[in-house]
């Protein structure tokens, strides 16, 4: 199961008192974009094994969106941080490299 | 002018806890910059109660501020003294950029009360929530899920424990409390 510590509230429960959001630091294409950005913002989503960033809500909770770095495989959370960021904070991209040398998720590393 | 009734209309459940429906309680949301000086000194006027840290809650005896994200509070208080409380904080705030807004018929409280072990067995069966005595107890509050419903805890004092929810889940909330304080249901986990 997977537990996550809110950022915004710092209650740490599992996965049932939140809501999963999908994938992290997707960039946006509206109205005047090219087709394939419009397409690639909607549909070419990474689902990896292993890394991966995803944006969480801790909708039972205090309500606010958050970000969560954590494993696909074995479920372990890196780290969770600020909804208001483009890409992810440089500690948690170390605590990451601790654990899993040599990962990579879309252009971060 | 309709007579404001409370969810389950003070229903009351004896099991190895009491659970039951309080009654009515004024409640008032209000969002803003929690550490600003002019939230802290309406929130002291309007209920005597302190701004209360993160996850905690503040005040006594159906007077109580709490804290429900970093931007928001529910205020409980008397529920004919809502409205006025309500304009009082509304002038108090008006040059700064908040919300405050009456939501007394919007949610359910109820209060389960015996043994300190017996009332924290009986959320510990609903809620993915540590309920320790070191993890959680009076002061601190809780927002959380209950079963299938969202919901918010805190400890007046160690025997009692008040549970809020939302109006239209309260029959829901009130059954699953009923069902956790069953009689002969108890797991002893805390004794």
């Amino acid at each position: 199961m997977l537990i996550l510590t809110c950022p915004c509230c710092g209650v740490t429960a599992e996965e049932t008192e939140f809501h999963g959001g999908g994938e992290a630091h997707v960039t946006r294409f509206g109205p005047g974009s090219s087709e394939d950005d419009f397409h690639g913002y909607l549909f070419e989503k990474v689902n990896p094994k292993g890394v991966h960033f995803e944006r969480w809500r801790h909708n039972n909770g205090c309500g606010k969106w958050f970000h969560a770095a954590r494993c696909t495989v074995t479920l372990e959370v890196f780290g969770t941080y600020s909804a208001q960021t483009t890409e992810p904070p440089q500690d948690i991209k170390d605590k990451i490299s601790a654990k899993r040398p040599g990962w990579s998720w879309r252009e971060f590393a | 002018m309709s007579e404001a009734v409370s969810a389950l209309k003070g229903a009351s459940f004896d099991g190895f806890v009491t659970v039951k429906d309080t009654g009515l309680h004024g409640m008032i949301t209000l969002r803003g910059d929690l550490a600003s000086d002019a939230v802290k000194a309406a929130v002291q006027d309007a209920t005597g109660a302190p701004v209360p840290g993160q996850r905690e809650v503040s005040g006594a005896d159906g007077n109580w501020v709490a804290w429900m994200s970093p931007d928001e509070l529910l205020l409980i208080v008397a529920y004919d003294a809502a409205p006025q409380i309500e304009a009082d904080l509304r002038k108090a705030l008006s040059g700064s950029h908040h919300l405050v807004a009456n939501v007394s018929d919007a949610r359910a409280v109820f209060r389960l009360s015996g043994s300190a072990t017996g009332l924290r067995e009986a959320i510990a069966k609903l809620c993915p929530v540590d309920m320790t005595p070191g993890a959680f107890g009076p002061g601190q509050f809780r927002r959380t899920r209950m079963a299938q419903i969202p919901a918010a805890l805190w400890m007046p004092t160690d025997d009692s424990l008040h549970v809020i929810c939302f109006r239209s889940v309260a029959d829901y909330a009130f059954n699953l409390l009923k069902g956790a304080a069953a009689p002969g249901s108890e797991v002893g986990l805390f004794s």
